[in-house]
């Protein structure tokens, strides 16, 4: 009989990381930018958590002393201040200095993955101190700390109530986008300003600040991913290259849900469930199987997309201006 | 007030022509800003003076004959799959596959190594592993191609999946064919018989990968630009509408360039496997497939200027990866550093297109930027 109780909570912790990218992504490309850079993003947004807690961790003479306000905040804001710098060199990049977007990103995804890993590698060594490893066991305490009653409530508690605010953050922030994207005056420049920025641009808009905040938020967003990766799923051990390739996932997510974050909620944790499902999967002795059972999320990504396309929905297509630049004098 | 016209401070305009001295003076500004930039991030972490820190990213690359080597090495592979994925992106198809693509040639290359060892003689074996390796790339590319001529599906985000599905395939079959039993690993294949292992040419190990891919490079130069199907890619990447109205087939260009786009990919894995690693693990290609859309976009799709971007890159990587050893540092250091560097090229480019004016106190003086 397949384990529905201990699967589920473990596709949801997986699927977090993706809602925080795709929603974030979403928000970003529907101001008609391709934030290809968004799996450099999340790297940064994990690590600046991880310096943050590591720098107070350090601070303190004695653990015990530990401010559950301070563990929580200080990580929180060094990964959105860091996430939001990386979304400012791509806005300035693309958006001031109108550079292709595809380059931009994938020159970001370089340059974060490289800040997260040789900062999560040198960390120790260049503060100075004298632990073998970087282990925020008591930082990530505070971020994992589920409701108090939620282990009396049987499987019900366990299906719903054992993550870390993170993840409750993460569907309420999900949720939010979807309802601004759709439902306010906010949300209908921004999709103008994806769709048609000229059209925008005439009405009034100004596109340079709705394309700069778009993406700055959404990549504070996708930030929040990493933090959550590395302080609750990974229990506050930074280990390089451990967050893998979530971030061009959370990308491919941004698809499968057509752009609609709403729809990013369930269809995360299915993702997370189905990047796991190798595990439940039984293959006896056979290793080699597994790997292939790994390749699940990727190919259903593929036929989403192909299926998208061939259906060719109006009200399922990309933002029009999606990847283009924008120059108010070449009309 | 309300009658008078305000001017903005600062006026963009897209500049007509630009000399290609002016080009390249821009340019070379903005490389020379990046390596102030990179030498203070490098002061900042290791505490050196700077001139020695250019001196050890020097030593990285020319450093000794067997760096130099390495070094050539390096810049023949990036440069293959930089000149693959080209044809595309002239085509505006982007291929960010070619990690998948390469992957791909690799595994079919590793493959015929194993499984026809000792029933084909050598000779036999490498043309066999050269075809293997060649159309397992190009049906990885054509893959998208079909859709995306079909359906219009998006390939960036189809070309990128198939990297990860390529990915764990070769992690499939480097369980099945593990050596030794359990170690998960291949290890290099044919050791001691050295079947399908590419000959040594000159007494250098790497001589014969870059001969090849400089050939490759001046006939890719010449597809481009003097061939028919090089005009017809140049003017589906212009406007679709044009070449519908001159009578291209639009589906059948970007379908047969992504083939040729995937062969060369899988060419590349070829002279990995075969050539110089011989073996086979899932990051043999090592973010190349990623590194060469900047090596290529840099480069303006020209084939000749790419070798200059690929060996910039490359030069840069291994000095950043010597002041990482040498200080001990991370080696990812040299990621860090690329990354400052492309955005200072990437950035510049706005410099090329565009022209500043200033406002000034008549409007009739403007200075020219």
């Amino acid at each position: 009989m397949f384990d529905f109780i201990s699967f589920i909570p473990r596709a949801v912790v997986q699927g977090v990381p993706l809602l925080f990218g795709s929603t974030g992504e979403t928000l970003t490309e529907k101001s008609g930018n391709l934030n290809l850079g968004i799996p450099g993003v999340m790297y940064v947004g994990g690590i600046c958590g991880v310096i943050g807690a590591f720098l107070y961790e350090q601070s303190l003479p004695d653990k015990a002393l530990i401010s559950p306000v301070l563990a929580v905040a200080i990580p929180l804001l060094c990964c959105l201040l860091g996430s939001l710098l990386m979304g400012l060199i791509y806005c300035f990049l693309t958006v001031t200095l109108r550079a292709n977007q595809n380059v931009t990103g994938l020159a970001l995804t370089t340059f974060g993955t490289g800040i997260g890993n040789f900062f999560g590698g040198s960390l120790i060594k260049l503060s100075g101190s004298d632990v073998p490893s970087i282990a925020l066991s008591a930082t990530s305490g505070f971020f994992h700390r589920s409701l108090p009653f939620a282990g009396k409530l049987g499987w019900f508690g366990k299906i719903f109530l054992s993550y870390g605010f993170l993840a409750y953050l993460a569907v309420a922030v999900a949720l939010i986008s979807a309802r601004i994207l759709r439902r306010t005056r906010v949300g209908l420049h921004l999709r103008a300003v994806g769709e048609s920025p000229n059209t925008a641009d005439a009405a009034g808009i100004n596109v340079v600040r709705y394309k700069y905040a778009a993406t700055c938020i959404g990549s504070m967003i996708a930030g929040l991913g990493g933090l959550y990766y590395v302080m609750d799923y990974a229990s506050g051990v930074w280990s390089n290259n451990a967050f893998g390739d979530r971030g061009w996932l959370a990308i491919a997510l941004v698809i499968f849900t057509i752009w609609r974050p709403d729809v990013g909620v369930l269809s995360s944790f299915l993702f997370g469930g189905l990047y796991i499902l190798h595990m439940y999967i039984p293959s006896g002795m056979n290793l080699a199987v597994k790997e292939l059972y790994k390749m699940i999320p990727y190919v259903v990504t593929i036929i989403v997309l192909v299926i998208t396309s061939m259906r060719n929905k109006r009200e399922n297509q990309p933002p029009q201006s999606l990847g283009l630049a924008f120059f108010r004098e070449e009309r | 007030m309300q009658n008078e016209k305000r001017e903005p401070l600062i006026h963009i305009s897209r500049r007509g022509e630009i000399s290609w001295q002016r080009a390249f003076a821009i340019r070379a500004l903005a490389i020379v800003l990046a390596l102030v930039v990179c030498a203070a991030v490098c002061v900042i972490m290791t505490g050196e003076n700077p001139l020695s820190i250019y001196g050890t990213i020097w030593q990285g690359s020319f450093g000794s004959k067997r760096k130099i080597w390495v070094m050539l090495q390096e810049i023949a592979m990036l440069l293959c799959i930089s000149l693959a994925v080209t044809p595309a992106f002239r085509m505006r198809f982007w291929n960010v596959g070619g990690e998948g693509q390469s992957l791909a040639g690799c595994l079919a290359c590793a493959a015929c190594m194993i499984l026809l060892r000792g029933i084909l003689p050598n000779g036999l074996l490498i043309p066999v592993m050269l075809i293997a390796s060649v159309l397992a790339g190009a049906i990885w590319g054509v893959i998208p191609a079909y859709f995306k001529a079909k359906w219009n599906t998006n390939e960036t985000l189809f070309t990128l999946m198939m990297n990860y599905v390529a990915t764990q395939l070769v992690a499939f079959f480097c369980v099945v064919w593990e050596s030794p039993r359990g170690s998960g690993q291949i290890g290099v294949i044919n050791l001691n018989t050295e079947l399908g292992w590419l000959p040594t040419v000159g007494g250098q190990k790497y001589l014969l990968n870059v001969v090849i891919v400089a050939l490759l490079c001046v006939a890719m130069h010449v597809y481009l630009r003097y061939s028919k199907h090089g005009y017809e890619i140049t003017v589906v990447g212009q406007s679709i509408k044009t070449a519908h109205y001159v009578g291209i087939k639009v589906e059948k260009v970007i379908v047969r360039t992504m083939f040729l786009s995937g062969a060369l990919c899988g060419l590349a894995g070829f002279l990995l496997t075969a050539g110089t690693n011989h073996t086979l693990t899932t990051t043999l290609v090592s973010g190349r497939g990623f590194t060469a859309v900047m090596v290529s976009w840099l480069a303006k799709f020209n084939p000749i200027v790419m070798i200059l971007t690929s060996f910039l890159l490359v030069f840069l990587e291994r000095g950043a990866g010597e002041i990482a050893t040498n200080f001990r540092l991370n080696e990812s250091f040299s990621d860090i550093l690329t990354g400052i560097i492309l955005f200072f090229i990437i950035g510049c480019e706005f410099f090329v297109t565009y022209r500043i004016h200033f406002r000034r106190g008549d409007s009739e003086a403007k200075i020219h930027v």
